[in-house]
């Protein structure tokens, strides 16, 4: 292949580097009114007066808001494929505030210090009610997260807005207690992962205004484009042909941009008041009042003869959807298909769940979204397992790891068609020296280094619901337009598509224009998240590119005078093998402009049926000091199975980058409430993501396998990444201490108070 | 109150409010470079020059630059170019937000450093998150970069 595995630098990179405003905040008119939310203060309470007056009075402020003022009718901020299966438990502005920062009213004014001065002056009397706070005791409890009659869910997800449930379910296989009981060594545990951030630099951030034709205009940050004129359309009680929703360079998103965050209220707005207006989320509101990951005790129990043959998985998954349903019925099936399906041939498995309302912050989507959290439970059993049959952490692995080939029954049922999981096992051993270091060696003055390991697997998109179009277009100077509704949020899918394309049609990357993702002139496209855009929308570039190929030699056997089977075609010029009479394709492209019927602009659309897995090993090398509990990292080895491996660079730093991310959620990344329900990380001074010191040595390779059904054998990269530090830095810190620990994050004092005792 | 900046080798001088920060009055400047990724001093996007220094805009009130020297990545567009491309070449820069703070920084090494150790130059630029590269691939683009200018400036 000529582009198709190069590592081509992104389209983007010299904008980026050269700081160019390309985003959201940099290219918003001068004259928006500037738009801010005032927070609850309370973790459940009713709104009885909002004392408007004094706030309309500042000079400047444009207009106060209240949930007097906004539709009545509920909608999800989940960027998710109609019928969301997310509950419809929102309103814009709602009297029944339900956690600390929920909206109580929205204030446009001229400029920030004017709206400033308003939200101060805004007075609120509140009836404060008592709260559940504590996600264990959330269903069936006395008190109601969404008591209101016009709660609704449109799909059959198992939630009951009188239970406090966001959904529940469950499915199995065989009978898991029967072969559980009669198991040698039984494993039975239960892991609590907290609410982490994503923590893009750029937080969520909005603006909007008014077409030529009366139109509302939303220029966002969001990975979401096609959702997002859904939800406006939902939640204003306006046609989603009135809308039209842009997005354009995006400081990183990582799920969090797949909910309409900021979206509403900017929109909401400029719909009142016909003014362009802009949103921008300050620090603090991104950490307290956006779309972190679900909260979640996952219980597992796993069962194995002696031998060391894994013979039944059972995961049982208490999730946290915080006071709004956004994405709490999906990422939850996650902890539990992709954690069982890491191990093949069980004679049995089940997994069952709840999602809960509580009055905390909504959760949302972020990467990994629930396989993580599944996947850190079943790996830290598995190892533990491992030390309780004598056997090595990866011999065990070996020995039970899903094949390619096998049938995934916790899988949707699906073939395991591309899997190199157990060569990234075998490389990753070897990368980190696993036979000399494991378990742990002393190292003098009360520091001791130790190895940890674990699997990780994610999807290529959602089957059989994801979208992906692609339009191509030939220019009339041979140059070539792809326009995509995927969105680029830095990962760098406007290039690796162009990649794609480049690869079909022949040409260089450089002669591909990328544009997307825009409502009113993008394909459709459910928006990149769930790791489609590789593999779903790359599927419909190929398809188009295909046609257009087709449409470009039909033109040309209509300048050269012949027919298709006398025609050849390299990509840049088009020759009569006859009479040896050639045509460029800029002469092709100009002659489509004139007295022609051959359109060389083509649309093609794609959806799977399955979702093939990306596989991944990791396994890293700690130092930790038994005085303090710090924990350093010495060395991360990971061996990805991505199928096709696109663009070599970018799918690299996606994986440095994950893992990155890991480790800040397995070590650091902390989340506090007080009694009463407030978050205490409500900073990056406080909620401390990795900085340059702390991620150590990240060494990352490739073990691809081909994807039969994928473009160009390709799987997907973006969130696999992120699921193999949790439980690899657990099980190297219990090589280091003796100790499981069962809660993330695992900081230093958690580890130092541990070994004291 | 008037203050009198020298921004990018062009003065400007005007009122401003006493509370203004340095970060708003350079976004209001055309200086979109500049970013703000927290309110605590903790990120390092809105790394600018101030007498050849580099500071964070977004804890520097406009006033306490009066009379001085600011230069934002704006005003270093040969440098960016230069050093970006490493960046780029390890597909290091991603989405991009944080780099003009960190591409602001590591000019500052290496202007103070020319010739950086590993450990140097991770704890020069400790205060500049990036939440999406895992900061590897920005090391080997400064390395290669020091390695380029070492050899003279030729690939």
């Amino acid at each position: 292949m000529k582009t198709v595995g190069k590592p081509v630098v992104k389209k983007d990179a010299m904008a980026l580097v050269t700081g160019q405003p390309v985003y959201t905040d940099d290219i918003a008119p001068r004259d928006c009114l500037i738009v801010k939310v005032l927070r609850s203060p309370h973790a459940n309470a009713f709104v009885k007066r909002v004392i408007k007056e004094r706030a309309l009075k500042v000079p400047g402020i444009e207009a106060v808001y209240t949930w007097e003022d906004v539709p009545a009718k509920r909608f999800t901020m989940a960027g998710q494929t109609y019928p969301e299966p997310s509950p419809y438990d929102r309103l814009i502005l709602d009297r029944h505030v339900r956690f600390v920062g929920d909206a109580v009213a929205i204030v446009a004014g001229a400029d920030e210090m004017c709206v400033d001065q308003a939200l101060e002056v805004l007075k609120v009397e509140y009836e404060v009610l008592p709260a559940v706070l504590d996600f264990r005791k959330a269903k069936d409890h006395e008190v109601l997260v969404h008591p209101e009659e016009d709660w609704r869910a449109l799909c059959q997800v198992g939630a009951d807005n009188r239970r406090n449930l966001c959904a529940s379910g469950g499915m199995h296989k065989g009978d898991v207690d029967k072969v559980l009981a009669d198991c040698d060594v039984v494993v039975t545990n239960s892991y609590h992962v907290q609410a982490a951030q994503q923590t893009m630099m750029e937080t969520f951030r909005t603006f909007c205004f008014l077409d030529t034709y009366g139109r509302l205009n939303v220029v966002s940050s969001t990975q979401i484009v096609f959702h997002v004129r859904r939800i406006l359309s939902n939640a204003l009680g306006i046609p989603k042909s009135k809308i039209r929703a842009v997005k354009p360079r995006i400081g990183g998103g990582f799920g969090a941009k797949q909910t309409a965050v900021s979206e509403v209220y900017p929109a909401f707005v400029t719909w009142m008041t016909k003014k362009p207006a802009k949103m921008v989320f300050s620090r603090e509101e991104t950490q307290t009042a956006s779309s972190p990951r679900h909260e979640m005790e996952v219980s597992v129990r796993i069962g194995a003869d002696k031998t060391g043959k894994i013979r039944a998985i059972d995961v049982h998954t208490l999730s946290n959807t915080g006071a709004y349903g956004e994405h709490g019925p999906t990422t939850v099936g996650l902890s539990g298909t992709k954690s069982i399906s890491l191990y093949g041939g069980l004679e049995a498995h089940r997994f069952t769940y709840d999602v809960v309302y509580t009055n905390k912050m909504s959760a949302g989507a972020y990467r990994g979204y629930g396989a993580t959290q599944g996947i850190y439970a079943v790996e830290c059993a598995v190892n533990e397992l491992a030390g309780k049959l004598s056997l090595d952490p990866v011999e065990l692995r070996l020995h039970n790891m899903v094949r390619e080939g096998q049938v995934m029954p916790a899988y949707y049922g699906e073939t395991n068609t591309s899997c190199a999981l157990d060569r990234c096992l075998l490389r990753v051993k070897d990368m980190i020296g696993w036979e000399e270091k494991y378990p742990c060696k002393e190292i003098g003055n009360g520091k001791v280094r130790s190895v940890g390991v674990a699997m990780g697997m994610q999807s290529s998109g959602i089957p059989g619901v994801d979208v992906g179009s692609a339009t191509v277009r030939l220019n009339e100077d041979g140059i070539y337009t792809l326009l995509i509704g995927a969105a680029d949020m830095g990962t760098g899918c406007d290039t690796i598509l162009a990649q794609m394309a480049a690869e079909c049609l022949e040409c260089s990357v450089d002669s591909v224009i990328v544009s997307g993702a825009d409502t009113d002139t993008s394909p459709y496209d459910s928006g990149s998240y769930a790791s489609s855009t590789t593999y779903v929308t790359g599927k419909a570039v190929e398809k188009a590119c295909e046609k257009l190929i087709q449409q470009i030699k039909k033109r040309a056997c209509q300048m050269l005078s012949c027919g298709s089977e006398e025609l050849s075609f390299d990509g840049y010029q088009a020759r009569n093998l006859n009479t040896k009479e050639t045509v460029t394709l800029e002469e092709i492209g100009t002659a489509a402009m004139c007295g022609n019927n051959v359109a060389l602009q083509v649309t093609e659309t794609h959806s799977s049926p399955v979702s093939p897995p990306p596989f991944m090993a990791g396994a890293v090398e700690i130092e930790l000091d038994r005085e303090t509990g710090q924990v350093d990292i010495v060395d991360y080895a990971a061996v990805i199975d991505c199928g096709t491996v696109v663009n070599p660079n970018l799918a690299r730093v996606q994986a440095e980058g994950g893992i990155a991310q890991g480790i800040g959620m397995a070590l650091y990344e902390q989340v506090q409430y007080t009694e009463d329900g407030k978050l205490l990380n409500n900073s990056l001074m406080q909620y401390k993501i990795p900085s340059r010191l702390d991620v150590g040595k990240l060494r990352i390779e490739f073990e691809s396998s081909f994807e039969p059904s994928g473009p160009f054998g390709a799987k997907s990269i973006g969130e696999i990444v992120i699921n193999t530090p949790a439980p690899a830095l657990t099980h190297a810190i219990y090589n280091a201490t003796g100790i499981w620990f069962k809660e993330l994050p695992v900081t230093s004092e958690k580890i130092a108070m541990a070994l004291v005792k | 109150m008037q203050i009198s900046i020298t921004l990018n080798g062009r003065k400007i001088t005007e009122d401003v409010t006493p509370k203004l920060l340095l970060i708003d009055w350079l976004r209001a400047h055309g200086c979109y470079s500049v970013k703000r990724g927290c309110e605590t001093s903790n990120c390092g996007l809105c790394t600018v020059f101030m007498e050849d220094k580099p500071v964070l805009s977004c804890s520097v009130l406009a006033v306490r630059a009066d009379g001085k020297r600011i230069e934002t990545l704006e005003g270093l567009k040969e440098e960016a170019e230069e050093f970006g491309a490493f960046i780029a070449g390890q597909g290091a820069e991603q989405c991009g937000f944080c780099n003009p703070g960190m591409i602001m920084n590591a000019i500052a090494l290496f202007r103070e450093n020319p010739e950086p150790t590993e450990e140097e130059i991770k704890e020069y630029l400790a205060g500049n998150l990036c939440r999406c590269s895992g900061y590897e691939g920005q090391l080997r683009g400064i390395q290669e970069f020091l390695s380029y200018k070492k050899g003279g400036g030729a690939q």
